[in-house]
């Protein structure tokens, strides 16, 4: 075992935290610090004194403020709720500034009470992805989840806050949002919304009451079919109520007052499988003025929120069926081979009548099928979805849906919810709507900085079309030479010959051998041959700097070595995608489609690379998160994302162009490594030793004087991957 | 056979009885496919089974070929299958050079059903070699022995694929797909379900309706990060587990949730479904 270190002096530690926080130009007190410090173990100096140097990055008020906090409050917080006051803390001023961090910092208390939910409460972050499928499993429309102040939904998005902390474990906490995902789910799924809310409560002297007595005995008639069709959750369910009910008799005292008689006779009735929303709409008027029985997974009923997401989606909903019957008549029609010649009358008659649809009830009481003229016909997965969400909101699906839209109703507008235009988001205050946000590493904190990038895809302004075929004009001897050293990679199927094992005897070897072997000598073992199959299937992403430094020739260069790249791709066969980067800030990063996987190589695609120009700033990061994503959509054994780049990552008068942004631009490439991607990097930037190993590593990344020699670059890249 | 003598003395010879079928393989119809079958086997027409895995063409397979008293010769298709690996190679034994016969191959001579399980899998060279069996020509070409196989009667070409696979890599061509008869399978209807279920499981029906209920949730993740959900063989699997005593939901965990993905977001999120129901 190591000896304990000795604590650090007075002097040490006053010569230290001056250091850190500048005194002499900030101006803040360090004595009172090192008085708290200097009492504490070595161990605890070095933890208090790490973290803030990482709070130092953040705001060096945060981390002034948390040693004075932290001294005080050592005794009651676990060093990991220290570190989860910190992030928090962290993370506040990322989302709100410097005030309300502060106040984090400052409330210690308030957060040790909280510290439970830190501890043990969930958070939506990690719940999301788990709970989003298990609600997607379920049958019924297809919902979404998202964060909100409160647990309710819209019928379409369910809504959960950031932090569930209610009951004392962190598994019962995950447990009651499981429970609350599945309550939502079962209103939408069972008919809940299927009320007027505005009338129906109209004439009670306290709609308020009323509506919160209706939404009592609709829970009681979920809770009837969740234990019927969820039992195993039901029973979780039942649990976490005792838990919360025996938690709320320790903490209050209150008694286990039994519910008035009145609730058990409407359990009893909305318990049948035949109950609806009518009869509870029905009971409330007998349990007005009784206390309400409100189960820990019950969610808050959002009438408003329902009406307005029900009206919006039904008008749209109905509009579109009628576009997606439409065209399924069409694509029948070609699909049914013509009949038998019809006389000039059948004619007249066929054409006249409208194709007619219609909802049948399936044999065995399996549900609803779509009927076309008489026949049954399999819907595609799409107009299912939609006939499900329609029959959820209106019972059935009403006849007049069934009408297939004519003429002049498939204007989109009208079943499309409204998008917002792209250019908008830069437009006035930043929003955020839309985008792709993206988080970033914070190497000195060591945590990431979360939906920190936003970043938009934006379309590339074509550039002269001719410029292409004047690169190939100037380059023409370049590009067969570079043709000839790509074609050499293409890898044919050959037949391999003399080898130990393979697919068929090797005739001539066998003839040889035996020769020998009858000779006296040692017969070889290499006597068969075997098909080489090639099969390199590559996926090859370019991610190309536009920053502003590229001005000038760097720019042209780039452009003439991608002509070339694409000439010599093409020749290869491979697939292959360019996209440019640049943006200023955090909030405006962007990336440029000049040529997707789908894209071909054609006028469209020339002219974007001929409208390749210099924009802002290199913020790498976000750029390769987002590529890497692209990049993994494709189908491929080999993915490459090859960065072109004159130097090293950048943004306006940020922190990106410091240690923090190789830091973030190394972590971005590892995520990018974990999911099997080769990232790769040609830069023209001569000091590139300084940080390219430390990013890349070492043998993935090269330094070329002259661009040029790009598309040489590209094929070395290829063969090592390849060979 | 006359024809496998006649193919070299020293040929390795698979008696074709092996391959026969003796007990009913059980085997509920969804649909017309036993008629349409029979109708093509009439005509000597090949077969094409399309389907989500799991969902029963091979047992179908296997009831049609027990129908027909024929003896049935299964490949399961992968990217290394030569056309020496279905038609046949030389070997060499005590110095002398050995023909033997491949799966294909056997199947003609012996006027048997040859059945090629996941064509796409297959390399598309190696698919080119059945089509001369799979048009009216009903011929095999064998180089290397110089021969001209003509198919009996009885023999009958049929292959697998599940078109949820389908991608840019992995297609079927136009020119092998427009040689056969299509029949389409999937997953039977939830009342032929249980009735497969409980059959080959000896569940009661209230555990079968569970299994039943977490199919179609793992049926609704199709797209959603699942390429597949739960088949009715793994239904069959996780049913077979629980009747053994096996504890329903690590039963299904096992058998299902595992056996579908490997995500772990996405295991955990099969998991909570079967906590839900269990």
């Amino acid at each position: 075992m190591k000896a304990t270190e000795q604590p650090y002096a007075y002097a040490t530690l006053l010569e230290r935290l001056e250091e850190l926080y500048e005194v002499e130009f900030t101006w803040l007190k360090v004595e009172q610090l090192v008085q708290g410090l200097v009492n504490l173990d070595r161990n605890t100096q070095d933890f208090i004194l790490g973290w803030a140097e990482r709070l130092l990055t953040t705001n060096v008020y945060i981390s002034h403020e948390f040693i004075i906090r932290v001294v005080e409050a050592l005794d009651r917080l676990e060093r990991r709720v220290i570190e989860a006051w910190a992030v928090h803390a962290a993370d506040t001023f990322d989302q709100q500034g410097l005030r309300p961090a502060l106040a984090v910092i400052q409330q210690v208390d308030s957060f040790l009470e909280s510290a439970h939910a830190h501890a043990e409460g969930v958070a939506f972050d990690e719940i999301e992805s788990i709970l989003s499928t298990f609600v997607c499993g379920l049958s019924g429309r297809r919902l979404k989840l998202a964060q909100g102040e409160s647990v309710y939904t819209d019928s379409e998005t369910l809504y959960l806050p950031n932090i569930t902390a209610k009951l004392v474990k962190s598994k019962d906490n995950f447990l009651l949002c499981k429970a609350q995902v599945a309550f939502m789910w079962a209103q939408t799924r069972f008919g809940s919304f299927r009320v007027d809310f505005a009338t129906a409560f109209a004439d009670y002297p306290d709609q308020e009451q009323a509506l919160a007595a209706f939404h009592a005995l609709d829970t009681l008639r979920l809770e009837a079919y969740m234990e019927r069709e969820l039992p195993g959750l039901w029973r979780d369910m039942q649990r976490i109520e005792r838990l919360r009910l025996d938690e709320m008799r320790e903490e209050e005292g209150v008694c286990n007052t039994p519910l008035h008689g009145m609730w058990e006779m409407c359990r009893g009735v909305l318990h049948t499988p035949s109950s609806t929303i009518e009869d509870v709409l029905a009971l409330v008027p007998q349990v007005l003025g009784l206390p309400i029985p409100q189960p820990v997974y019950q969610t808050r009923l959002n009438p408003e929120a329902v009406t307005a997401c029900m009206l919006a989606r039904m008008e749209r909903e109905k509009i579109l069926l009628r576009v997606k019957l439409a065209e399924l008549v069409k694509e029948h029609k070609e699909e049914t081979p013509p009949d038998l010649p019809l006389s000039g009358e059948e004619e007249e008659k066929k054409e006249v009548a409208p194709p007619e649809f219609e909802m049948r009830e399936v044999q065995e009481g399996q549900g609803m099928e779509l009927v076309l003229d008489d026949k049954p016909i399999a819907p595609p997965e799409d107009v299912k979805q939609l006939l499900t969400s329609i029959m959820l909101d209106w019972g059935d699906v009403p006849p007049e849906f069934l009408v297939p839209a004519g003429d002049g109703e498939y204007d989109p507008s009208l079943y499309q919810k409204e998008e917002k235009d792209i250019e908008d988001v830069w437009k006035g205050i930043y929003h955020e709507e839309g985008a792709f946000l993206y988080r970033e590493w914070d190497f000195a904190r060591q945590h990431y900085r979360k939906n920190w990038c936003v970043l938009r895809e934006l379309e590339l302004p074509p550039g002269d079309p001719a410029y292409v075929d004047k690169v190939l004009d100037k380059y023409q001897g370049m590009i067969k030479h570079l043709r000839r050293t790509f074609e050499a990679m293409r890898d044919e199927n050959r037949l391999l010959k003399r080898q130990s094992q393979g697919d068929d005897v090797d005739i001539d070897a066998l003839v040889e051998a035996l020769a020998d072997s009858r000779d006296g000598s040692e017969m070889s073992d290499k006597l068969f041959q075997h098909m080489h199959r090639a099969d390199r299937s590559m996926a090859v992403m370019f991610m190309v700097d536009m920053s502003g430094s590229t001005k000038g020739w760097i720019n042209d260069a780039e452009r003439e070595a991608l002509v070339m790249l694409c000439e010599v791709l093409e020749k290869l066969g491979d697939s292959y995608a360019i996209y440019g980067f640049s943006g200023i800030g955090r909030k405006r990063c962007e990336i440029y489609r000049i040529k997707a996987f789908d894209d071909l190589y054609n006028s469209a695609t020339k002219a974007r690379i001929a409208g390749i120009i210099p924009k802002d700033y290199t913020r790498l990061g976000v750029a390769i998160r987002h590529l890497t994503e692209k990049l993994n959509t494709v189908e491929a054994k080999t993915r490459l994302l090859i960065t072109l780049s004159d130097g090293k990552p950048e943004d306006y008068f940020d922190i990106y162009n410091t240690q923090y942004g190789i830091e973030d631009t190394r972590q971005a490439l590892f995520e990018a490594r974990r999911t099997g991607i080769h990232p790769f990097c040609i830069t023209i930037d001569q000091r590139g030793k300084d940080y390219l190993p430390h990013m890349y590593g070492h043998a993935n990344w090269v330094e070329i004087d002259d661009v040029k020699k790009l598309p040489l670059k590209v094929a070395d890249i290829y063969r090592r991957l390849t060979s | 056979m006359e024809n496998t003598a006649n193919a070299s003395n020293h040929a390795l010879i698979h008696d074709p009885s092996t391959y026969l079928i003796e007990k009913e393989p059980y085997y509920v119809p969804v649909n017309n496919e036993i008629t349409l079958f029979e109708a093509a086997y009439a005509n000597h027409l090949p077969l094409l089974l399309k389907g989500p895995t799991g969902c029963g063409k091979t047992r179908f397979m296997e009831y049609m070929a027990w129908r027909l008293r024929r003896p049935m010769i299964t490949v399961s298709c992968h990217d290394d299958l030569t056309t020496s690996d279905l038609v046949g190679r030389y070997l060499v034994k005590n110095g002398e050079t050995v023909w033997v016969d491949g799966p294909l191959t056997r199947a003609v001579r012996s006027g048997g059903i040859c059945y090629l399980d996941e064509i796409v899998e297959a390399r598309k060279d190696t698919m080119v070699v059945i089509h001369p069996l799979a048009d009216d020509r009903r011929i095999m070409p064998i180089e290397k022995l110089g021969q001209l196989l003509e198919a009996p009667d009885s023999f009958c070409l049929a292959i697998s694929y599940n078109p949820g696979y389908q991608s840019v890599l992995k297609e079927l061509k136009q020119s092998t797909r427009q040689r056969f008869v299509a029949i389409e399978f999937d997953y039977p209807k939830p009342s032929l379900e249980r009735e497969i279920i409980m059959h080959e499981t000896g569940l009661d029906p209230a555990v079968t309706d569970k299994l039943l209920k977490l199919a179609e949730m793992t049926r609704n993740l199709k797209d959603n990060g699942l390429e597949e959900g739960a088949s009715t063989r793994l239904l069959v699997h996780a049913g077979k587990l629980i009747s053994k005593g096996v504890e329903p939901r690590a039963a299904c965990q096992g058998a299902i949730a595992l056996a579908l993905t490997d995500d772990s977001d996405m295991i955990a999120a099969i998991n909570e479904l079967i906590g839900a129901l269990f």
